[in-house]
């Protein structure tokens, strides 16, 4: 098969090399090796033609990189270039196959893409990046310190995309770097409802562990009031000797309530795990009076499937250990039925019997007296032991129990009996001053029970109280006499005991037995009881030599017993937080993160204050406005009524500690709701429209027509901006995203002249990352030789004076393969060409970079006030305009923007008029850092005015040329 | 988080396995296979399994054991879920989730997990998002598949993800508009020996089937909001809404969803009597006994209507697991048609359509184990049956609104009434 599938694979068609994937595929999901078809898949890493092919092959790649290491390097470059295209989704999906390859020589080129795609504008990117930050973890624990950078960053993040994978990424790294929530506690909150399901689980867990660190305990005051007496005890007196000196009364800090108040609402979710996950947190972070809330919300989850019930029944047995009141108004939904598995029974059993009090006994037991009868035999076992611990629970019903299990030993289950025996041993020893008439009972039955778990239980109990029964006891051993050597270990065992216990306390009847018996055991088959007959021999026959030792043998044989403790195997689960594997497993699990407890005093509050607010950075949006101060809060308006409304409470809940600079910010930020409002109440449904419009927003290659409506809806709500523009006034320039990047490439170098290698040049738009004053250049280097190229790089350079950042010498290039490369030019704000060398082994071709005028500049985000302040600056010889007849189309069916941002690299302004005639745009030299102010305004018949202000007045008059073609033509 | 999922049929073979991080050997299962034997019932293997370097999370649906291997700490109920949804997904696109299905589809099987986990983390569990990246079989599709030799993964990039409606797909068109929402309620109760109620509880969910074009906004609204009394909604639903109006405001997703479910409070159905007292629609009369020494047991069972609100009781079924001691049965069935399998003991009679004036019953003998002792307990009887047309709450529908979109939809809403796990102990 594999030697077809590796022919198919070598096919030019390309149906059948699909074919051939979907055939590997099935042997990958089978567990069959198909690792000896590595070489001819990654062939098809870059293949163009289908989407599918190359899912398919991401699946293999992934999951034999790890075998083939050398081979997998081939297919990076296919990434790294993939990780540049235009298109979000291609960038995303690139990034997270890159990451899954799990070879360590790539481990730079990964850390190099996850910092690039943690500032990237798109959110899913963003999110992308969050998750291949796990993954490199995995890979190399030594990059942690960066990834934390990474981390960091991403925390800032305002996208509920976002969110929840970088909480996910911050509990795998570095869960112990508590202090990077502080600065995001408040906004993890209000975001919290708008995150996705999985991501909620996530940051619920991160928010507790962090609340229990931050926090002190809202406990104290109710304590005294609490069910579980005996633990209120105690923290009472430690909270006296704590509070005594502050003596202060609790006040729940506002932060801690903001965490109850935002996480309620999601016990209405519809994922178990949610529910579980902020069940838990009320459970570990809330006042006592308000835990139980939570509780109908896990009675719900009971009509869950099997697995969801077995996992909230055990934290509901946890739970209700401590705090009975909780579900005993749901008592009824823990009855057992007969459909049920054998596990959710007795986890059922196991609630029943900590809810059971005085006030519900007799119904609890009735109930348990139909589970007896049970056909399950394991699951009446555990009713028998059930009832035992409500025996032993309340007094009350002691007589009762025990003479319902004495009942039981008539029982014609085995297992049910020896259950019966068992408890009733435990029961009699908790109050050995009666039931001497029960001890008899079971000696009289003792001939018919066979368990030898209940013989042995019986043996014990006649022993230990063979004074109240002098006549039974002897006989019941002369009976064991006769079947010594047929009774299970246990029961000889126990047996050897009676004999001895016997002997001391009546020796002149069982002298002889008690020998008999001690003879057989020496010459038993088991050494336990061969060892035992020596030892209690030489205990209670009084000899010679040790003498000394059975002068105590009746202190310690028949010393007092301390009566067994029936308590729930639940008991002490809640040392580990509810809802966590550790829980469910009764260990730790590893990676479990501790709880921690209370702070007697809280660490300081002011850690989460946003003090500074962040400057508007519009990665977000493809094209720069300020039309939202928190650019994804967008995102978070996706429920306006929801999240704005709890996050404005949060503000001013939170407010009145801050300092002054803060509640500026609240004070805006409301200002900005309230403005908004109205607006909301104009469209018919906010929700529905925001919604699609953002969305295709950010998209790169948006329809222009959608560009125009997000302008027109911007230039609606003029209110906003005048509210926010002192804010923004007094930020510098801030570069955002590109408005659009024209795919149009240049020849660098025709392969005819470069000997078989080919260069093209174009203008990504985005700022340098080497140095702000370069213009970045991407440069897709193929080699159309039929042999590899070694060492291509850059030689000389003219003028002399150009200031450029080279590419990494790409040290072989195969025939037909291709690379990209970045490089950073600065022109020096002129249009004037860069030429320099470009280097392989053996030859030197001189090449030159010329750029449009448009590419020299970098967008910037201003808003309209800024806009009209600086263009008063630069009036009369900063000034170029020029009138032009527009082409008919350019009129009607699009708007301005779309030409004017393929021409120059400039960003929308939002216009604040309601005149949509006008469109505005800004951006500045990328070399010197002019600003560069272009007005477009549409006047009647088919004309419009360009006007341009610049102090580079060269560039100017150079782009108005460029901008009236554009316009003038189709 | 997830590391690895594997597949395991009801005989014990692993006939898919998937990882997302770093192989684990599908040795790690053998632990699984142990806790298998050990248990009695395929219901009974525990769902946590700890092994020496893994834990093993499994839910069993269809007969088949989803198995995840974990390695370190993670809400387990988290896992669980999550396979839910997976099972879920593969039941939305095969129609059946059987092995058969799987290994048929086992391409886009694959291309499911690899979209719904990255690197053990969900990813996109929404069906609509999933739909747009992935299409769902269908026999024309096949067809022209395996002519044209292409598959289901969508051509197209899939926006969904990116939206702020990410359970909605965008461009949505449809000829005919149409919006139905199905109330279903299960009845669950432990009816006694006696013929009294212990427990009986009423669950329900309103069930819809949306075919909108573009970005419908939704309002439903209720007659009798104060009736549910425990709810959990879809993400699409606003909260801050239903909790000041009692109104469900939604952008709903395309297709097939769980609106809501709810749990009605007994209190509020009878506010002056006990929580015992919720509707039972129906009645059994039964007489099973077993005499000491005999060979033979007597078996009667006789149902009949009881609260109906008028409307009658469909498709019931009755179920049994007698005791082990009963051989064989010789019963006849005044209608319908039962069935008894010696093996595992299951007695189960198709009753259909209860006749009030005829009242269905099943009256005959069963034979004994010779010699063996009476068994203790006398079986339980499930019942399962449907009252259509009503909501036994008595929960009813106001009125559907919809905003943002221009035409007028085709509305429909439908009652029904099923039971839950109804038991009587006998």
């Amino acid at each position: 098969i594999v030697c077809l599938i590796d022919y198919m694979l070598e096919s030019n068609k390309e149906s059948l090399k699909l074919e051939a994937m979907k055939r590997v595929v099935g042997l990958i999901a089978k567990g069959k090796n198909a690792s000896e078809l590595f070489p001819a898949v990654v062939k098809n890493v870059a293949s163009k033609n289908i989407e599918v092919l190359k899912k398919l092959v991401y699946v293999y790649l992934v999951r034999y990189a790890e075998e083939q290491q050398d081979l997998a390097l081939l297919s990076i470059s296919t990434f790294q270039r993939a990780l540049k295209d235009p298109n979000q989704l291609i960038r995303a999906s690139a990034l997270r196959v890159l990451s899954s390859i799990r070879v360590p020589i790539i481990v730079p080129i990964m850390m190099l893409a996850i910092k690039e795609a943690a500032s990237d504008m798109s959110p899913y990117v963003r999110k992308t990046s969050a998750h291949a930050i796990q993954k490199l973890y995995s890979l190399d624990q030594d990059q942690k310190d960066l990834l934390i950078e990474v981390i960091e960053k991403l925390l800032k993040d305002k996208s509920t995309l976002v969110a929840g994978s970088v909480v996910m990424a911050f509990e795998e790294v570095c869960p112990d770097r508590i202090d990077l929530i502080h600065k995001n506690y408040r906004k993890l909150c209000n975001l919290l409802v708008d995150v996705e399901e999985w991501g909620q689980v996530v940051i619920i867990s991160m928010l507790t562990r962090y609340a229990r660190t931050q926090f002190t305990s809202p406990w104290k005051e109710d304590g005294v009031f609490d069910e579980h007496s005996e633990r209120a005890f105690y923290e009472s007196d430690e909270e006296k000797t704590r509070n005594e000196p502050e003596a202060k009364p609790y006040m729940m800090d506002p932060d801690h309530r903001l965490l109850l108040r935002n996480t309620k609402p999601l016990l209405q979710s519809r994922n178990t795990a949610v529910v579980m996950s902020v069940a838990q947190l009320y459970w570990h972070l809330a006042p006592k009076n308000e835990v139980s809330i939570v509780t109908k919300s896990l009675v719900r989850l009971l009509r869950s499937h099997r697995e969801v019930q077995y996992i909230v029944l055990q934290n509901i047995a946890s739970m209700s250990i401590q705090r009975k009141g909780m579900f005993e108004p749901y008592m009824k939904s823990f009855y057992v039925r007969s459909t049920d598995a054998t596990h959710i029974k007795s986890l059922k059993l196991e609630i029943l019997t900590s809810l059971a009090n005085e006030a519900n006994i007799s119904t609890v037991l009735r109930e348990f007296q139909t589970y007896v009868k049970s056909q399950d035999k394991e699951f009446a076992a555990g009713t028998i032991q059930a009832i035992g611990r409500c025996a032993t629970n309340i007094s009350e019903v002691t007589d009762t129990c025990l003479n319902g299990l004495v009942l039981l030993l008539s029982n014609r289950d085995e297992t049910v009996v020896a259950e019966s025996v068992v408890v009733i041993r435990k029961l009699l020893q908790t109050q050995p001053t009666q039931h001497s008439d029960i001890i008899k009972h079971m000696a009289k039955l003792f001939d018919n029970i066979t368990v030898p778990m209940a013989r042995a239980s019986i043996l014990w109990l006649m022993g230990e109280y063979c004074e109240r029964v002098p006549k039974i006891a002897p006989d019941v051993l002369r009976k064991m006499a006769k079947s010594f050597t047929s009774e299970e270990d246990i029961v000889k065992l126990q047996t050897v005991n009676l004999a001895a216990k016997l002997y001391l306390t009546n020796s002149k009847q069982t002298k002889l037995l008690t020998q008999y018996i001690l003879n057989l055991g020496k010459y038993d088959q088991n050494y336990d009881i061969r060892d035992r007959t020596r030892f209690i021999r030489q205990l209670i026959v009084p000899n010679d030599k040790n003498g000394a030792l059975s002068k105590y043998a009746h202190r310690i044989l028949l010393a007092p017993k301390p009566a067994p403790l029936l308590e729930s195997a639940y008991k002490d689960r809640d040392r580990y937080q509810l809802g966590t594997l550790s829980h469910t497993i009764n260990t730790k699990a590893s990676g479990y993160l501790e709880l921690s407890d209370w702070p007697a005093v809280a660490p300081d509050q002011s850690v989460r204050n946003v003090e500074v607010i962040e400057p508007v950075k519009i990665h977000h949006f493809i094209f720069p406005s300020t039309a939202h101060p928190t650019p994804s809060g967008s995102d978070a308006e996706s429920r306006v009524e929801n999240s704005s409304q709890s996050s404005e409470e949060s503000d001013e809940s939170s407010s009145q500690s801050e300092k002054s600079s803060s509640e500026s910010e609240s004070d805006s930020e409301k200002k900005k709701r309230k403005t908004k409002t109205p607006l909301q109440k104009k469209t018919v449904k906010p929700t529905a429209k925001d919604g699609p419009y953002l969305s295709k927003c950010y998209q790169p290659t948006f329809c222009s027509s959608d560009l125009f409506i997000f302008s027109l809806i911007l230039s609606v709500c003029p209110p906003v901006y005048s509210a926010l523009s002192p804010l923004s006034l007094s930020f510098p320039l801030q570069v955002s995203g590109p408005a659009f990047v024209p795919e149009k490439s240049h020849d660098l170098l025709h392969r005819m002249t470069g000997k078989g290698l080919s260069a093209q040049y174009q203008f990504p738009r985005q700022p340098c990352l080497y140095q702000p004053t370069m213009v970045s250049v991407q440069i897709s280097l193929t080699n159309t030789s039929d042999h590899p190229l070694e060492q291509i790089h850059i030689g000389d350079r003219s003028p002399t004076g150009l200031n450029i950042h080279c590419f990494n010498t790409v040290e072989c290039l195969e025939p037909e393969a291709s690379v990209t490369v970045f490089m950073g030019i600065d022109f020096n704000d002129s249009t004037q060409a860069a030429n320099f060398q470009l280097c392989t082994k053996e030859d030197h071709f001189s090449v030159s970079i010329q750029p449009a005028v448009g590419d020299l500049f970098l967008p910037i985000t201003m808003t309209e006030l800024d806009f009209r302040k600086e263009q008063g600056k630069l009036l009369g010889m900063n000034e170029s305009s020029a009138t032009i007849t527009m082409a008919a189309e350019n009129m009607t069916s699009q708007p301005i923007s779309r030409p004017v941002a393929t021409v120059a690299n400039l960003g929308v302004v939002p216009s604040g008029q309601d005149d949509i005639h006008r469109c505005v745009f800004a951006g500045k030299t990328a070399s010197s850092g002019a600003v560069v102010l272009v007005t477009v305004e549409l006047r009647e018949s088919s004309t419009a005015l360009i006007t341009i202000n610049t102090e580079k007045s060269v560039m100017g008059s150079m782009l108005l040329r460029d901008l009236k073609q554009a316009l003038a033509q189709a | 988080m997830i590391h690895s999922l594997f597949l395991v049929n009801s005989s014990g073979d692993i006939f898919l396995e998937k990882h997302w991080k770093s192989v684990v050997s599908r040795s790690v299962c053998d632990y699984f296979f142990e806790a298998q034997e050990r248990a009695s019932e395929p219901e009974n293997v525990p769902p946590v399994i700890p092994t020496p370097h893994h834990y093993l999370i499994s839910v069993l649906r269809h007969r088949i054991y989803f198995v995840a291997v974990i390695q370190s700490e993670v809400p387990p109920l988290f896992v669980i879920e999550f396979l839910h949804r997976v099972v879920d997904t593969f039941q939305d696109y095969f129609g059946v989730c059987t092995e058969a299905a799987i290994k048929d589809n086992v391409v886009v099987v694959y291309e499911l997990l690899e979209e719904m986990l990255d690197n053990g983390f969900p990813l996109a569990t929404e069906s609509n998002i999933l739909k747009e990246l992935i299409k769902p079989p269908t026999i024309l599709r096949t067809v022209v598949n395996t002519i044209t030799g292409s598959t289901n993964v969508g051509e197209q990039l899939p926006t969904g993800q990116l939206s702020v409606v990410p359970w909605r797909r965008t461009g949505v068109k449809y000829t005919n508009n149409e919006a139905y929402f199905d109330v279903v309620e299960e009845i669950d109760a432990i009816i006694d020996k006696s013929g009294s109620t212990i427990t009986a509880e009423i669950q329900g969910v309103i069930d819809a089937c949306v075919k909108l074009t573009g970005m419908p906004d939704l309002t439903l609204s209720f007659m009798n909001p104060r009736l549910l009394d425990d709810v959990s909604f879809h993400p699409c639903v606003r909260f801050k809404r239903w909790e000041a109006e009692r109104i469900l405001s939604f952008i709903p997703p395309d297709g097939n969803f769980r609106l809501l479910s709810y749990h009605v409070s007994s209190q509020n159905l009878h506010p002056l009597r006990s929580a015992s007292l919720v509707a039972i629609p129906v009645y059994v009369k039964h007489n099973i006994t077993f005499r000491e020494g005999s060979s033979q047991g007597r078996f009667e069972l006789t149902l009949g209507p009881k609260q109906t609100m008028g409307k009658g009781v469909e498709a019931v079924l009755v179920s049994s697991q007698l005791p082990r001691g009963v051989l064989n049965t010789n019963l006849n069935p005044t209608q319908g048609t039962y069935t008894f399998d010696p093996v595992t003991k299951l007695l189960s009679w198709d009753v259909g359509k209860i006749n009030p004036q005829k009242l269905p019953s099943l009256k005959g003998s069963m034979s004994l184990q010779a010699g063996a002792s009476k068994p203790d307990e006398n079986p339980t009887i499930n019942i399962q049956f449907k009252i259509q047309q009503s909501a036994l709450s008595g929960l009813k529908v106001n009125r559907l609104d919809m905003y943002g979109e221009k035409y007028k939809p085709f509305k429909g809403i439908k009652y029904m009434t099923k039971a839950g796990k109804f038991q009587v102990r006998t």
